[in-house]
């Protein structure tokens, strides 16, 4: 038996501390032992794209990381993403276009989304296509989803003052 | 599936990662980003027992240019180069092909060093470090060598790197201002491993005719492969759309790539051909028989 290693997160503002073997990938660690079953695990092997939080700042695919080499970073899933009980712009922007049927590819979706609008709130549809060409999703041909993240460009652009 | 167990180290000094390395010998394999090695050992293709995470080891993340090298240490990532206002003049051939480098979420994580160190054929940045000549600066026991290219990949995910041996840096020759470039690669899903893949640049002379050809291919061998037959075909030529139909078909003779579950040998024959007459008309600013 490997010893367990100690794994100190911050995820969506709040400390955790985690007992994980060095196997565990950070997105069994979020899912398991920080109870937060809001970042989905499809592929195990980094191509669905269902498991992506952010990570320091970036979108990486948690499946494809172990969460010992998370140790310190700070977090955010898709439970970060809303406002309590209020959807965030993104979000709310999924709801109205129906960018969502099953809904398990959608916390990947939305966290790759939500780093690519606040970096580059100005983004086409060609780069919304190219960056979410990482997320499969099985139930919606992908159509509203780009309608959605292109809708919500505005609140993103209001937020970081770089629209008109 | 997960993991086989292993034990895992975070050394925050580099002899401290090779003495670890060094320990554990075949057992051990150093993880950075993990965006080739992980996905191996969700597989079980891979179950070190030892990993030794030199994600943290400082000065590994640096990118340089000057008149000797554009200098990219071991540890910076794709998103590093792709975000490169640097690189976007020093070395454009390498921002272009580091953007077809698999999806956002990976670019993300990967590095260079991972990704020279895992050797996959298909990838692009073995195929950059071919097709430009690039040194690979490598840290072991008893100090630090420079690695040619050609001697680094030995075959399909095989290098001459020892055990206790890390890449710490790659060197790519200076980038020239009358360079002429152009990089292209074919996969059926954007993100996928590239089918065949061809970087090609050369040196504009002043009355028009190309030098210094460089052609390389990924894809279509165990390693990434330079095309010299290509480059003959270039070398010295005024490139019109005849030398670029003689490119194409120089390519696809070059190459003998071997009938797989994604692709037949043929098929990538062909498709080489194609790719090779793309990236020199988009290098000469030409026209290309297929476009639309």
């Amino acid at each position: 038996m490997t010893d367990l290693a100690t794994v100190q997160l911050k995820v969506n503002g709040k400390a955790f501390e985690a007992s994980v073997e060095p196997r565990t990938t950070l997105a069994d660690c979020l899912r398991h032992d920080l109870k937060l079953t809001g970042t989905h695990i499809g592929c195990e092997h980094g191509v669905c794209g269902a498991c992506t939080v952010i990570v320091d700042g970036a979108p990486v695919r948690s499946c494809l990381m172990f969460a010992v080499q998370a140790d310190g970073a700070d977090i955010t899933t898709v439970e970060g993403l809303a406002h309590g009980n209020a959807l965030s712009p993104l979000q709310a922007a999924f709801r109205r276009h129906h960018a969502l049927q099953c809904g398990f590819c959608t916390p990947g979706i939305l966290t790759t989304a939500h780093v690519l609008l606040s970096e580059e709130p100005d983004a086409d549809a060609d780069r919304i296509r190219e960056v979410l060409s990482g997320n499969i999703c099985r139930c919606t041909g992908y159509i509203q989803i780009i309608e959605a993240v292109l809708d919500a460009r505005a609140a993103y652009k209001q937020k970081t003052g770089a629209g008109p | 599936m997960k993991a086989s167990r292993f034990d895992y180290f975070r050394p925050t000094r580099l002899e401290d990662a090779i003495a670890l390395l060094a320990e554990h010998g075949r057992e051990a394999k150093a993880i950075a980003g993990g965006q080739s090695l992980v996905p191996m050992m969700a597989f079980r293709l891979a179950a070190p027992r030892f990993l030794v995470d030199i994600g943290r080891i400082p000065g590994l993340n640096r990118i340089a240019a000057d008149h000797d090298a554009v200098r990219i240490g071991a540890l910076v990532r794709w998103r590093d180069i792709e975000r490169s206002p640097e690189l976007q003049v020093a070395h454009p051939l390498l921002v272009e092909a580091v953007r077809h480098i698999a999806h956002y979420q990976i670019r993300n994580r990967g590095t260079v060093g991972g990704s020279l160190a895992h050797a996959d054929p298909a990838a692009e940045m073995p195929g950059i470090a071919i097709t430009c000549e690039a040194r690979i600066v490598v840290a072991g026991p008893r100090g630090q060598r420079a690695i040619p290219a050609t001697g680094l990949f030995v075959g399909a995910l095989s290098t001459s790197l020892d055990s206790d041996e890390l890449i710490v840096e790659v060197r790519l020759p200076p980038w020239r201002d009358n360079r002429r470039w152009g990089f292209q690669e074919f996969s059926r899903r954007r993100g996928d491993f590239a089918l065949a893949g061809v970087a090609l640049f050369y040196d504009n002379s002043k009355d028009g005719q190309a030098a210094n050809v460089h052609v390389g291919a990924i894809g279509v061998g165990d390693t990434p492969l330079r095309l010299s037959a290509v480059e003959a075909a270039i070398e010295g030529k005024v490139v019109t759309e005849t030398i670029i139909r003689d490119a194409g078909a120089a390519a696809s003779e070059s190459v003998h790539p071997a009938d797989d579950i994604h692709a037949s040998g043929d098929y990538r024959r062909a498709l080489v051909g194609v790719l090779t007459e793309r990236a020199l008309a988009r290098a000469a600013g030409l026209p290309w028989r297929g476009d639309i």
